[in-house]
Parts: structure tokens; C-alpha cells; sequence
């Protein structure tokens, strides 16, 4: 199963939001954990992750630094803002709402 | 074993397989060194992960860029979510995080001299002031009219001086040179009319005296280096985009102003005495340097000025002038000689020249012929007919009005132009027939600088000396 394209772009906001509250993250290891949490259902071009997070990092909704990784090569990394994690229970809230409509209809 | 292989050739290609990627990926505008930098990593970290998974080098970084998604795709989509890119800005220090280029780290340094001189400008203009010349009083507008360049120039070349930098012998040099123009043009016994009126000489040497000492900039500009390198024609662009920067900021502190005027006059108080005693000088000569400084700043950040102007006016200039041609051709209307037509025609030469000179500086000169020369050469042709008309119109008169400083000035002016277009028009006939390369046209102009340059030190130095300061 293969989902819409448009279905993941929209969700893209929630999943980056939720998985920076777990802790702070970069660009290669949130795709990472979307492959985990969706069991590889969820399939992203690596690339169109980036233009999302410069999309919340302009919103203010995260906010990025440069830090040197193990590797020693300098990673820029992301971190949820008080924003952010307004905009998260926002967003969790409309896709609970979603998810509670379709279930009534097909339950 | 496995130690060893990752050093060999293989470890190399990749480096030059990531390098070739990240080179395409940087064409893009919307992608900035750190957007690269970011994905750079991403796809690091990803052939890091595949080769333990047991993929070579060369499948690693195949998959991993596939993975990462088309560079073309990508590029759109960064263009779309980073649309402002697209509007080159100029970056001030601090707006690049790591990642930007070592060359950021002189860039507030260079700002803060070209300040400081701007400011040093503006002092300097006021400094006569102490001494009671003002800008009121004949005496010292007459002051500051002859002087004028010396409270801008200097500075401009101290920046170059400095920033290039100039050589001890060439400092010298500059430094002799602004020294003898300023005694020169101080000491010279201008005739001023009984009602305090300049003379025709004086005009002169105040039109002149900047031109020629414009050319002692270039010569800063260049960091002494002027013979065979191609920072002559850097210098020509350099000239244009300054003037249209600098028309720009007074354009700006035009509007500042009257603003301010405005706003002051509402709570009853006149700002027009201060500003004109302060606000005006400093701000003129403080924007020039400013506007040096910036010109050099943005250079590769925003497109070229001057040259899209040319673009626009060239073709213009030609119809008008091919109208004119046709017109006078038709009618049978011969050119009204009166004082000012010679004039009149140097500066329709002078916005040609103008015109060639701004195209040829951002012409590709490997590109093989193309509309856009045709229409140089048609300008150019047209001009030279409508010039020949009007001197011929005007010759016989010349002799019956006699000549006066002016009137060989605008003559000397005409013929010094009319070489260089006429020299120009030959050179691109030949170019578009395929027989002169297009670097024989900029070495053309590039040698004219110091005709130019000659001919206004002779009009504003040597001129008034032969003329007895008439």
C-alpha cells in the first residue's frame, strides 16, 4: 500500500512536529524515525523532508543550530519551539478529529 | 585488508562522485552552502549506513542519491518553499551561518574602513568651514566648486589603497598626484567678471579636473596594476554601477529630506539652513564612498546595472537617431547653428560612448555575433553621421565667432569622441564579419581611458595656463 502523496504532505507538519517533541533530532535520523513509526508504509523522498523543516524553522515553530557530529562533520540540528509544540496539540487535535470521523462511518 | 581499500583510489572517487553532486546542486540559487551542507550530510550519513549494509562505494552513493531524490526535483521544491532566494540578496555579516565562506570573515572589517573613511569625507568637507569658507559666500563656492573632487577621490582611493592594496610606489604616486592637481587648480589666477561670475577657464577646469583625476581612482582601483591585466575594463564597470548606486542613495536622501523638512516645519522649526550646511556636503561626499564600498560588495550578488540600461537604450539611441537622419534627409532642414548646438552634439557622443562602452564591458567577448552588435553598429554609425553633419554645419562658424577656451574645448571634445567612435565602428564592422576578435574592441576602449583621462588633465590644467585664465 502506497499512500497519496498529498495525504503525506499534509501530515508532514504533525510528524516532524511529534517526533522533535520526543527529543532533538536531524534531518537523516527524523526520516529514520518516520520509517520505524510507519513500518516503511510511510515512504518520503529523503530530500523533500528539508524544504518542510525550513518551512517550520521560518514559523518559528522549531529552531535550528549547527553542532559538530560524531563524524566531526557540522549537522544542523532541530529543536521544537513553545510554538511548535502549540501548533503540535493544534495539529493532533484536527487529526484526531479526522481520525474519529472515518472510524464512526467504517466501524 | 578492508583498512587499506577504503585509502585507495576508490575513497577518491567517491569524495569526487559527492563533490560533482554538490557542485550541480549549488547551481541552484534557492539552494544556499548550508541548504548543500545539510544534504551533504544526509547523504554522508546514508552511504555510511548502506556500506555496513554491505553495498559498495560506487552502489552507496548511487542509491543514497536516488534516495535523496533528483536534484531537479529538489532544487523546485527547495525554489518553491525558499521563493525569496530567487531575489538575489546581499548578505551582511551575520545573515550566514557556518558553513558560509572564509570569505565573510573580511567583510565587516572592509565595511567598518569604508565607513570610517565615508565619515572622514564628511568631516573633511566641513573642515573649511573653520577657516570661514562656506558655502554662501562667493569666495567659497568658488573654493568648494574647484575642490569639489578632492573631498571624495582621495577617500574612494584610500579604500582601494587599502583594501587591494596598492603598493608603497603606488601610494606615492596617488598621493603626488591629488597633491599637484589640488596646488595646481588652488593656485592657478582663475578671471572671475567684476560681479564675482567664473570665467570660462574656471568652468572648465571644474568640469575637467574630475575626469582626470577619476582615472588616479582607477589606478587604486587596480591596486597599480593597469597594464595587461583586464582590471581596466573592471574599472569601466566599476564607474557605471557606482553612478547608478550613487544616484540611487541621493535619489534616498532626496526624499529623507524633504521628509525631514516637512515634519520639522510642523512643530515650527526651519531645517533647510542645517541641512543645507550639513546634511547635503557630508552626505554627498560620505554616499560616494559608501557607494564605492557597496558596488564592490554586491558585485556578484545582483545583476549588473549599467549593461541592462544599455540593453534597454541602446536601440533607442539608434531609432532616434536614425529618425533624425531621415527627417533632415526628407525635409532638407539644415542644423540651426547657435552657441550651445556643439555642446549640444558632444553629449549626444558622450551618451553613445556611454552606451558602447556598457555593453562591450558585459559582453561575453567568445560569443559570436549577434542582433544585439548590430544594433551597436547601427548606433554607432548613425551617430558618427549625425556628429559629421553638425560639425559640418558648424565649422565654417567656428571661425567667424573666433575661438574662445569654450568653444575649443567642445571642439577638442567632439573630434577626441568622434576618433573613439569612429575607431569603434570599424573594429565592430569587423568583428561582425568575422575578422577582428571582440577583445580588439574592449582593448580599444581600455586604451581610450588614457585619452580621456589626458585630454581633461590638458583642459583643466594645461588650458587655462595657454588662455591666461581668461
Amino acid at each position: 500500500m502506497s499512500i497519496n502523496k498529498d495525504l503525506v504532505a499534509a501530515s508532514s507538519t504533525a510528524l516532524v512536529l511529534a517526533i522533535l517533541a520526543e527529543g532533538d533530532s536531524y534531518g537523516y535520523a527524523i526520516l529514520k524515525r518516520v520509517r520505524e513509526l510507519s513500518g516503511g508504509e510511510l515512504e518520503w523522498t529523503d530530500g523533500m523532508l528539508y524544504p518542510v523543516l525550513h518551512r517550520l524553522e521560518r514559523s518559528a515553530l522549531v529552531e535550528a543550530r549547527w553542532a559538530k557530529a560524531e563524524s566531526g562533520r557540522q549537522r544542523k540540528y532541530y529543536r521544537i519551539t513553545d510554538a511548535g509544540r502549540d501548533q503540535l496539540a493544534d495539529e493532533r487535535r484536527q487529526w484526531q478529529t479526522v481520525d474519529k470521523t472515518l472510524g464512526k462511518i467504517w466501524s | 585488508m578492508d583498512q587499506t581499500r577504503i585509502n585507495t583510489p576508490a575513497a577518491d572517487s567517491l569524495e569526487r562522485q559527492i563533490e560533482a553532486w554538490r557542485a550541480h546542486l549549488r547551481k541552484s540559487q534557492a539552494i544556499t552552502v548550508q541548504d548543500a551542507a545539510e544534504l551533504e550530510d544526509h547523504l554522508r550519513e546514508q552511504i555510511g549506513s548502506l556500506r555496513q549494509d554491505g553495498l559498495s562505494e560506487d552502489e552507496a552513493f548511487l542509491v543514497a542519491v536516488k534516495r535523496l531524490g533528483a536534484i531537479d526535483a529538489l532544487t523546485r521544491e527547495f525554489a518553491r518553499e525558499h521563493s525569496d532566494r530567487l531575489w538575489r540578496q546581499l548578505m551582511l555579516p551575520g545573515d550566514e551561518g557556518p558553513g558560509a565562506g572564509p570569505a565573510s570573515a573580511g567583510w565587516s572589517l572592509r565595511m567598518w574602513v569604508a565607513l570610517n573613511l565615508a565619515l572622514a569625507a564628511a568631516v573633511a568637507i566641513k573642515i573649511p568651514a573653520l577657516f570661514g569658507i562656506t558655502f554662501h559666500t562667493e569666495l567659497g563656492a568658488a573654493f568648494y566648486a574647484r575642490n569639489l573632487s578632492f573631498f571624495a577621490f582621495p577617500f574612494i582611493a584610500a579604500y582601494f589603497a587599502w583594501e587591494r592594496p596598492l603598493p608603497l610606489r603606488g601610494r606615492l604616486a596617488l598621493v603626488a598626484l591629488f597633491t599637484a592637481a589640488a596646488v595646481a587648480v588652488n593656485a592657478y589666477p582663475f578671471a572671475f567678471s567684476p560681479k564675482g561670475e567664473p570665467g570660462h577657464t574656471f568652468i572648465l577646469t571644474m568640469i575637467h579636473l574630475p575626469i582626470a583625476l577619476w582615472i588616479g581612482v582607477g589606478f587604486a582601483y587596480a591596486g597599480g596594476r593597469w597594464r595587461g591585466s583586464d582590471r581596466r575594463m573592471d574599472f569601466i564597470r566599476f564607474t557605471g554601477e557606482l553612478f547608478i548606486y550613487y544616484v540611487l542613495i541621493a535619489l534616498g536622501g532626496g526624499v529623507l529630506m524633504a521628509l525631514s523638512v516637512g515634519i520639522f516645519e510642523a512643530i515650527g522649526i526651519k531645517m533647510e539652513p542645517y541641512l543645507q550646511n550639513w546634511i547635503v556636503p557630508c552626505g554627498a561626499v560620505g554616499a560616494a564612498v559608501v557607494a564605492s564600498w557597496l558596488v564592490e560588495a554586491k558585485q556578484s550578488v545582483i545583476e549588473n546595472m549599467a549593461p541592462v540600461l544599455t540593453r534597454i537604450f541602446a536601440p533607442l539611441f539608434a531609432l532616434l537617431l536614425i529618425a533624425f537622419i531621415v527627417t533632415m534627409a526628407t525635409t532638407g532642414r539644415a542644423i540651426d547653428v547657435k552657441r550651445e548646438v556643439l555642446i549640444l552634439f558632444d553629449l549626444l557622443l558622450v551618451v553613445v560612448f556611454g552606451l558602447l562602452l556598457y555593453s562591450a564591458s558585459a559582453r561575453d567577448p567568445i560569443a559570436p555575433p549577434g542582433l544585439m552588435d548590430w544594433i551597436q553598429l547601427t548606433l554607432v554609425g548613425t551617430a558618427l553621421v549625425v556628429d559629421v553633419l553638425a560639425l559640418w554645419a558648424i565649422g565654417s562658424r567656428i571661425f567667424e565667432f573666433g575661438f574662445t577656451p569654450n568653444r575649443v574645448a567642445a571642439l577638442g571634445e567632439n573630434i577626441v569622441l568622434l576618433v573613439n567612435l569612429g575607431g569603434s565602428a570599424v573594429l565592430y564592422a569587423g568583428f561582425i564579419r568575422g575578422r577582428v576578435a571582440f577583445s580588439r574592441l574592449c582593448d580599444w576602449q581600455k586604451f581610450y581611458l588614457y585619452v580621456l583621462a589626458a585630454w581633461a588633465a590638458v583642459v583643466a590644467l594645461l588650458f587655462p595656463v595657454v588662455v591666461g585664465f581668461a
